[in-house]
């Protein structure tokens, strides 16, 4: 058997663990949720097996109950673009906090920089359900800002931000940031500083420095923390729920909404699926975009 | 919950195994089981208990629908159990031949959802109603224009229990309809008082005892045993059944077909129908049960307590909760999604 063959051979036969768990625990699972969407739902939850377009038909499309006239579905729209709106804010405020938090680290000494980095760490190590109630007990009416202003003198009575659009983007920033930080650090940990010095012995001002030498550098970093913030928050659901007070229904909320108390297995399925479907056009694009603006450097 | 865990924590304690009798796996919703309950059986039966909590109906019922749980006994609402056993999901214990089953309060027998009472027994039972803080508004409480059209003092400061189903049925008991109404006009109007009312509502959200009894709201839909446990923390708090009607719900304990312990589970079954059992359970939670002579078990303030002891002249609003059909559950869930859009 020649050497090439062997080579392909072994290396199919070491993947095959990898592939098997990715056919069976990512493909699997999909497939199933893109059946039921086809389906019918049963009368107190899970499906009938009679095929039906209805589910991706409400989607987009709403009868009005009391005319049967056909519209846009714009309870669902307006929910997407909440969702959307919400995860394009959290991925901007947590590059804003940690751009500067990454350059920060990177630029300790190197035996302080993994303290630093402990610090980043140490909170994603608890439940994101712990965290969210820490957000909470901190903004909350009787929390401990509230609390601290009213006993300083500086407000009368409590400001109310749990419940508040404030309270959610606060608390999915905080949830997500270390995911912004953890790589955008690993790039510029491995950038070569001495570039920067060569740039101002070239006289750039330190904005044109930062704009024309550290962000190409670091750019890499920061598209993997915008996708790695941006997909989950998406799909968010136990941030917007705890500190936004459920009013508003994200994403997730609508999703879970089906499959629990409106029994609509399908409509739930297929909304899912929408939600995959949005998340890869968003990727394609954003990669898409990032790449031809490198090509432009190159 | 710090109950739950040391209930859990005694349970594992005292299942030594010369006295090990087997197992019973309880599926109930969460922070509503009595430890002491629990504990009680354990020493009296050797029986070791664990349980599990769940946070709705639907839920519970899509888990065990699910399979590969390994629960004996679950406690659905009343509504839900046509459900259940549709579904084929109960097994037949006929508690109305238990021993215990003479305690059961007569006006809890006959009930709609278990005629008979063939598969279940009562846990507790209660009123979806209104709380207010009477040091906010101290007008009238009994209505649900509380949360529908709110007086001025409250707004903003009003919260609304996720229960899509309860939630609508008292909009539309405002609006003169009856539950699970496929009426359009009268739906249109539910919608409409909905939506306008939601800009005077902090939130819709569930857990809100501590929150009534510290103020961060003001009014809102509730459980009555939840008003009760904010009450004893804030004596300013009400609990007001809304004289357009409102709902009454029964949790019951039934026992699964594909059960692995059922004897095990009747025993259960026929342990919590003994009146001293039964308070031990309304004791917990702060709701009543449907066991007569329980009453004698429980502390002075719990038995005649304003949120247990509904006012005569408002007994005629309480309605039996039930179950709408798939249709109207439909429109309810858009409306519901439109109300939080």
């Amino acid at each position: 058997m020649p050497n090439g063959v062997r080579t392909a051979r072994r290396r199919w036969l070491l993947l095959t663990p990898a592939l098997v768990i990715l056919l069976f625990a990512a493909t699997g699972p999909l497939l199933i949720v893109l059946v039921y969407s086809f389906l019918t739902p049963g009368d107190y939850g899970g499906v009938v097996w009679t095929f039906s377009t209805d589910a991706w038909f409400n989607v987009v499309v709403e009868r009005d109950f009391f005319d049967d006239t056909l519209s846009f579905a714009d309870a669902h729209l307006s929910i997407f673009w909440r969702s959307v709106k919400l995860s394009l804010v959290t991925t901007l405020v947590a590059f804003i906090v940690g751009f500067p938090t990454a350059y920060f680290i990177a630029t300790r000494p190197r035996e302080t920089r993994d303290m630093w980095m402990l610090l980043i760490m140490v909170p994603f190590w608890t439940n994101l359900l712990i965290r969210t109630f820490a957000v909470m007990e901190i903004i909350r009416n009787e929390g401990v800002i509230n609390t601290g202003l009213i006993q300083l003198g500086i407000i009368d009575a409590p400001i109310q931000m749990l419940f508040t659009e404030f309270a959610v983007t606060l608390g999915m920033v905080y949830v997500y940031l270390p995911l912004m930080v953890l790589p955008i650090y690993a790039s510029m940990e491995r950038m070569d500083f001495s570039l920067i010095e060569a740039g101002y012995d070239l006289y750039a001002s330190r904005w044109r420095i930062l704009r024309k030498v550290i962000f190409p550098l670091v750019k890499p970093g920061v598209v993997a923390g915008s996708i790695l913030v941006f997909v989950p928050a998406l799909g968010a659901y136990v941030t917007p729920r705890v500190l936004g007070g459920g009013k508003q229904l994200m994403l997730g909320n609508l999703i879970e909404l089906q499959f629990g108390q409106g029994r609509n297995w399908p409509l739930g399925a297929a909304l899912s699926i929408s939600l995959l479907a949005i998340v890869m056009v968003a990727l394609f694009v954003y990669v898409r975009s990032a790449g031809t603006q490198e090509g432009r450097h190159d | 919950m710090k109950n739950l865990v040391t209930a859990i924590g005694l349970a594992t304690a005292l299942a030594s195994p010369a006295l090990a009798e087997g197992q019973l796996n309880i599926y109930n919703w969460g922070n509503y089981t009595s430890p002491e309950l629990i504990e009680k059986f354990e020493s009296e039966t050797g029986i070791q208990v664990t349980i599990t909590d769940f946070d709705s109906n639907d839920t519970a019922l899509a888990k065990v629908k699910a399979g590969g749980h390994g629960f004996d006994i679950v406690v659905p609402s009343g509504t839900f159990i046509p459900i259940w056993v549709g579904e084929g999901l109960l097994l037949e214990t006929n508690p109305n031949s238990m021993e215990n089953f003479k305690h059961m309060d007569p006006q809890w027998v006959d009930v709609a959802f278990d005629p008979g009472r063939k598969y279940s027994v009562p846990w507790q039972w209660g009123t979806v109603g209104v709380t207010v803080n009477t040091s906010v508004y101290d007008g009238n409480p009994h209505t649900s224009s509380i949360f529908l059209d709110p007086p001025e003092e409250l707004r903003g400061k009003i919260n609304v229990v996720p229960e899509m189903t309860d939630v609508m049925s008292l909009a539309i008991k405002f609006h003169g309809g009856e539950q699970c109404t496929g009426d359009r006009e009268i739906l249109k109007k539910v919608r409409d008082t909905l939506v306008e009312a939601k800009q005077h509502w902090l939130s819709i959200d569930y857990g809100t005892i501590e929150k009534y009894a510290k103020g961060d709201l003001a009014a809102g839909v509730n459980w009555n045993g939840a008003s009760l446990r904010s009450r004893e923390q804030n004596p300013d708090i009400v609990f007001g059944y809304p004289q357009e009607g409102y709902p009454v719900w029964m949790d019951n304990v039934v026992v699964l077909k594909e059960a692995n312990n059922a004897e095990n589970a009747k025993i259960f079954q026929n342990f919590i129908m003994a009146p001293e059992n039964a308070a031990l359970i309304s004791n917990f939670a702060r709701y009543a049960n449907g066991i007569a002579g329980s009453q004698a078990y429980m502390p002075e303030e719990m038995s005649s307590a304003p949120e247990v002891v509904i006012p005569d002249e408002l007994k005629a609003a309480a309605y039996v909760a039930e179950v709408c059909p798939p249709a109207v559950q439909q429109i309810y869930t858009r409306i519901w999604t439109e109300l939080q859009k």
